[in-house]
């Protein structure tokens, strides 16, 4: 669509968009406040009216962990190369527990604030957004009880962890906004999301070595199993903090390409949709 | 003088029905034969080859509206309800996009759609200031310079660090408008937020908008309440059935608003698609106004009985309907309420109609109305329990004052009644 309007500043053209919407990045960096009010008001809100408030953000993880062991270590007596079971098992929680966050919260963030969207505008992007962010607070939290089991199991980490961790966990946000994205904006028109997410993030946590190592997938299907982008995600936070696995090879590359395809066209369908969402939501 | 706003051809398609169409099914066989095909549509509409187009209707909830308006007026809008001024202010404030046409607006457009949005009922009344004006796009800075006056304004001082959930209605209710009205836009879009609240703070959101427009600022303002609409904007548009019908300084447009609708002289007739669905099973056919000889006009004589009566069908048996009108000035203030079964007896004999046509006719004694323009709004609903059907400017009419009270002098009188009082004079002394 050919402009023929001059463009002031602080003029806002408001017509029917065309085709792939633009990003409009420009308008996300004004209301970037309201991605840290919205998570703020997450974490804060989280918790109250509980008995256990922020211990739970503790307790969950663990328990999983404690089931996890129990199960996979004691009973099914899993290989985890050399690395106790609790530590080999929680590194893969942090990142799992952030993606499923984003599953849950992030898909329902659009339907759950539908008074939001149907009365003001603000660029919708901030929610599904601000969710995923809300699910790095527990995160930093189960981090601690890491370092905790960690010295407690005498696990030195690989020297390299500084550069690597947080690389590892940026790709974890870019999955888990991706998938987010996707989701939410499908969500606005299909509620069939919210009937699929428990089934989904079961099969998701089978279909990624949460609980067990990778390398018990056999070598032809290495590379189809790390299709699932949290395979490379999980894979990479053991090997980053434990040392263990292979580090970067064509399983990270397959992992990492689909997370960012993921993220990419989510991005985009999510702006496509988006004009669409206070009508149909 | 630049202008604020610029509205060229804008319109917006809504799609009806969809709800409808899913939820009808007649046969088992259809609803097997929705359940085994629902994937396959899922996925056509995916991949954007949706069959849904053909088997749904589109409407045009608003349809080549165009206007340009200037920095610092006050433009008051006026329709019916689904007249399209929600999805006017909607394309506005950028909520949703128009379907076709273009809007250009300058400045930062502060819209007060719905007051309280994004307030939690577990955060303070401090956190849900912060957390509200983000949402409504101002910076901390600006929150917090602000904050002792939105406090101020609210009126919640004490209670300001409790949970906004142990809040009355009223309370919450000011601390939201509270910090939408203090958001300062350039552009200021207010849809009914003043239908809420008592007297008392409604007086002094009118106070807040009042100083907003003369504060320089542009404001749209959309009410069903004709008085705040006249008080406050120079001029306004009027809106039916998505269509702006004209715009002009705002005691024309009123006048034109309220004396459109009718068919023909003093009659109101509602088609079947004027009605909105939520109404069933009460459905209003017609409303008339008539004189003395029964013939429906739209000057009725002031010395002469008036007869209102009202047209309407009962799809179902209905427990405890009330039908009755609202009787107001143009000014928008009221005259009188009444219902059809005010009466003790007809109360007990109507205390459930049965499905059918029914007229529920009052007349109105001679000499009670002042000259000048007069509204009816009609209202069907059962006490305490629903509304359902509401029509707050059905119909207006003229009074004609010849041979009432007082006509030898020819001053206007103030008051919107003119009875014929019966004056007594006595000499008392010398």
């Amino acid at each position: 669509m050919i402009e023929t309007t001059k463009h002031e500043p602080n003029t806002i053209y408001i017509k029917p968009s065309k085709g792939l919407a633009a990003l409009n990045l420009r308008d996300l960096w004004v209301y970037r406040e309201l991605i840290f009010f919205m998570v703020w008001r997450d974490v804060k809100v989280k918790y109250k009216q509980t008995l256990l408030g922020m211990a739970w953000a503790v307790i969950q993880p663990v328990m999983t962990m404690l089931i996890f062991t129990f199960l996979f270590d004691r009973v099914a007596k899993l290989p985890t190369e050399g690395i106790p079971y609790p530590v080999f098992s929680f590194t893969a929680l942090l990142p799992w527990g952030l993606f499923v966050v984003a599953l849950n919260q992030g898909s329902r963030s659009l339907v759950a604030h539908n008074n939001m969207v149907t009365k003001i505008y603000f660029p919708r992007l901030i929610l599904p957004m601000s969710a995923v962010f809300s699910g790095l607070v527990d995160f930093a939290i189960a981090f601690v009880i890491l370092v905790i089991l960690m010295l407690y199991y005498h696990v030195t980490p690989a020297w390299n962890l500084l550069w690597t961790l947080p690389l590892f966990l940026l790709l974890a946000i870019v999955t888990a906004l991706g998938v987010a994205l996707w989701l939410s904006a499908i969500n606005v028109q299909y509620r069939d999301v919210n009937q699929a997410l428990p089934f989904l993030t079961q099969f998701w946590l089978f279909a990624t070595p949460v609980a067990y190592s990778a390398s018990v997938i056999s070598e032809k299907w290495q590379v189809l199993y790390f299709l699932n982008p949290m395979a490379g995600v999980v894979n990479g936070f053991r090997w980053s903090l434990l040392g263990i696995g292979n580090g970067p090879d064509i399983t990270l590359w397959v992992s990492t390409g689909i997370s960012i395809l993921i993220f990419i066209s989510g991005l985009f369908y999510f702006r496509s949709m988006e004009k669409t969402f206070a009508d149909t939501i | 003088m630049t202008t604020a706003i610029s509205v060229k051809n804008i319109g917006k398609q809504y799609k009806i029905g969809a709800a409808e169409s899913k939820f009808r099914y007649n046969m088992l066989r259809d609803v097997i034969v929705d359940t085994f095909s629902a994937p396959i549509r899922l996925a056509k509409a995916m991949i954007g080859k949706s069959d849904r187009r053909q088997n749904q209707n589109y409407v045009w909830a608003l349809k080549d509206v165009s206007f340009d308006l200037e920095e610092g007026r006050v433009l008051g809008i006026v329709g019916r309800n689904g007249a399209g001024k929600s999805t006017l202010l909607k394309i506005l404030s950028r909520v949703t996009e128009p379907t076709v046409g273009t809007v250009s607006v300058r400045g930062r457009v502060g819209s007060l759609l719905e007051v309280g949005t994004g307030f939690h009922p577990e955060l303070t009344g401090r956190e849900n200031i912060y957390m509200n004006g983000a949402i409504l796009g101002m910076r901390r800075a600006e929150i917090d310079s602000k904050f002792d006056e939105i406090v101020d304004f609210s009126e919640v001082t004490q209670y300001i660090d409790t949970p906004v959930k142990r809040y009355s209605s009223g309370m919450y209710l000011r601390l939201a408008f509270a910090v939408a009205a203090h958001l300062e836009p350039e552009i200021l879009v207010v849809d009914e937020v003043l239908a809420v609240g008592d007297a008392e703070f409604q007086k002094k959101c009118l106070g807040k908008m009042g100083d907003v427009a003369q504060q320089g600022r542009t404001v749209l303002f959309v009410s069903h309440n004709m008085s705040a609409i006249l008080r406050l904007t120079q001029e306004a548009i009027v809106l039916n059935k998505g269509q702006m019908l004209m715009r002009g300084p705002t005691q024309e447009a009123v006048d034109f608003y309220l004396s459109s609708g009718q068919a023909q002289a003093g009659q109101r007739v509602w088609e079947a698609e004027d009605v909105p669905a939520a109404s069933a099973p009460f459905r209003p056919t017609s409303l008339k106004v008539m004189n003395k000889s029964g013939k429906a006009v739209d000057t009725v004589r002031s010395t002469e009985p008036v007869t209102v009566e009202f047209e309407y069908q009962l799809d179902a048996p209905v427990t405890g309907l009330r039908v009755g009108m609202y009787l107001s000035t143009m000014r928008g203030e009221y005259v009188l309420t009444s219902f059809d079964t005010d009466a003790p007896d007809l109360f007990e004999r109507f205390d459930s109609r049965k499905a059918g046509r029914y007229i529920s006719r009052a007349e109105i004694p001679a000499d009670i109305f002042n000259e000048g323009r007069y509204t009816i709004g009609v209202n069907a609903s059962s006490f305490g329990v629903r509304r359902y059907f509401m029509d707050e400017n059905a119909i207006a009419f003229n009074v004609d004052i010849t041979g009432a009270p007082g006509t030898q002098w020819p001053e206007p009188r103030v008051g919107p009644v003119r009875p014929r009082l019966a004056w007594n004079i006595e000499k008392i002394g010398d």
